[in-house]
């Protein structure tokens, strides 16, 4: 094939890079989708509860992931600081992956159980009461909104339809459980189940 | 579990990803050499033909490609099958090296334990209070609080707002060796039941006690008709005389020290509080993030506090 023809119509052109391109994702990504450590979930595996799906909404909407990766590499130099390397079959049920890919903050795939309801309280109220070191900003507001849970149930729908096993009685009862409670306690209660499920196997 | 690891491929994908990844280098080893058959030399003037293209003017020369380039090429290409001789990549085939990011991570691991493992196991071997004064030990010790304590008890070990000093000798669950190792270890869970069902009245009346009990300015009415609803209340866990029990973390109420006294908080309102809504204090269990060795070492460091000015 001559250059200039490829050159000279870019449609073709386009259409020439996205098969070239897409050589790399059908050798690198399409093979993930079936493969047992990509789609099994771990040992004990279990869907975030309406007020942890709460928690982590909020997690994304304050940007957390911004500074704080959920993603631990197989390098002691990792594993001694924050646990067990992440695997894949505990991101199974995520939608969308928090993984992040920056470590402003400490990485947080294993923090749940690691301190208690009462820190992560009074370090989301203001990081400086207990890390006088900390830029993590504070977030007070978190303790005067509340949350309605009207929107819950919707939410768990939605992941459903991508796979996450909610049943109708979890749907059924989101609303219950999540109205009216503070934000900062929907965050505490997703931090504290973040990598627990690997627990003990370090 | 073993499945969390297991990343094998059915033969199909495994023959797809070997097909793909061969097949775009020799496609890309394909352009390079057809490619290069179109070039033309300089004649024998020098003079070099054109591409055809032109814009405004300007004509492309359609020189050969520079040599050190195509040896580049041809060099990516050489180390891409060597790599994949030599690492997974290929599907299921291993690699000849036999390495895997796991393999790594297990050696990385196994050799820091090689390293460090004695040492832990011979401080290990010392008695706390003797451990406590070993100035080596300490700064072994002090490196652990300050990655795993301090975040809560505070750099300094005073603790804070819920989290307690370690520096005095006001202990909820104790300060021997044995009991230190159990805090560390396994953590605790102090739980104070709200009270509110004694009603308001009472609860203002054992505040005032409890105000007495640590000879803090009270109200001596008040405090008189606290004493009963103390002693029916309150007496089972904190101790008639209102020492507290280490037994259930319950603490001493006669010492004028204040676990959750909030900053700019009077006394007398922390203790209401406290009644009206209950208090639950957590600590994690360290044992398994750091281990019984370091444990050890972390108890002998908080020992030693009570050595410090």
């Amino acid at each position: 094939m001559k250059h200039e023809i490829v050159e000279k119509n870019v449609g073709l052109l386009a259409v020439l890079i996205l098969v070239v391109i897409s050589f790399g994702g059908l050798a690198e990504v399409v093979p993930l989708f079936f493969q047992k450590q990509t789609t099994e979930p771990v040992d004990g595996l279990r869907p975030l509860s309406a007020l942890e799906l709460e928690g982590r909404d909020i997690y994304r909407r304050e940007g957390c992931v911004g500074c704080h990766s959920q993603m631990i590499r197989p390098f002691r130099a990792e594993t001694e600081r924050y646990g067990h390397y992440s695997v894949a079959g505990e991101f199974i049920y995520e939608h969308n992956f928090l993984w992040g890919s920056k470590r402003t903050g400490p990485d947080l795939a294993r923090v749940g159980g690691r301190y208690s309801d009462d820190w992560h309280r009074a370090h989301m109220y203001n990081p400086r009461d207990v890390v006088p070191g900390s830029i993590m900003p504070a977030y007070p507001w978190l303790f005067e909104r509340t949350l309605d849970g009207e929107d819950t149930p919707k939410k768990m729908r939605a992941l459903r339809a991508l796979g996450v096993p909610y049943t109708d009685e979890d749907i059924e009862n989101a609303t219950r459980e999540v109205r009216g409670q503070q934000e900062i306690t929907a965050l505490v209660a997703y931090l504290q189940q973040l990598g627990t499920v690997l627990e003990g196997t370090r | 579990m073993s499945n969390l690891w297991d990343d094998s491929l059915s033969g199909f994908w495994s023959a797809w990803i070997i097909v793909i990844t061969l097949g775009s280098i020799a496609f890309a080893t394909w352009i390079l050499f057809a490619n290069r058959k179109t070039d033309k030399r300089p004649d024998a003037e020098g003079n070099v033909e054109t591409t055809g293209h032109a814009a405004d003017g300007i004509e492309e020369y359609d020189n050969p490609l520079p040599r050190w380039w195509f040896q580049l090429y041809v060099g990516t290409v050489v180390f891409s099958l060597g790599y994949l001789l030599l690492y997974p990549g290929l599907g299921n085939f291993a690699g000849l090296l036999g390495w895997t990011q796991e393999g790594q991570w297990e050696r990385e691991v196994a050799r820091a334990e090689e390293r460090f493992t004695p040492i832990f196991a011979q401080y290990q071997e010392i008695p706390i209070p003797e451990l406590a004064r070993d100035g080596e030990a300490m700064q072994v010790g002090e490196r652990l609080y300050q990655n795993n304590c301090a975040v809560c008890h505070g750099t300094n070990a005073q603790g804070g707002y819920g989290f307690p000093d370690l520096t005095n000798d006001d202990w909820l669950y104790g300060g021997e060796p044995e009991q230190l190792l159990t805090s560390i270890a396994q953590g605790r869970s102090g739980l104070m039941p709200a009270w509110q069902q004694i009603g308001e009245t009472n609860i203002e009346n054992v505040t005032q006690y409890v105000l007495a009990l640590s000879d803090l300015p009270h109200e001596e009415e008040r405090a008189e008709q606290g004493a009963s609803v103390y002693a029916s209340v309150c007496a089972a866990c904190h101790a008639p005389d209102g020492t507290g029990n280490q037994a259930l973390g319950a603490p001493d109420l006669t010492n004028d020290i204040w676990l959750y006294q909030a900053p700019g908080q009077s006394v007398a309102d922390s203790v209401r509080q406290t009644l009206r809504n209950g208090r639950n204090g957590h600590m994690p269990a360290q044992a398994a993030y750091i281990g019984e060795e370091r444990v050890h070492l972390v108890a002998a460091y908080v020992y030693s506090l009570r050595f410090r000015d």
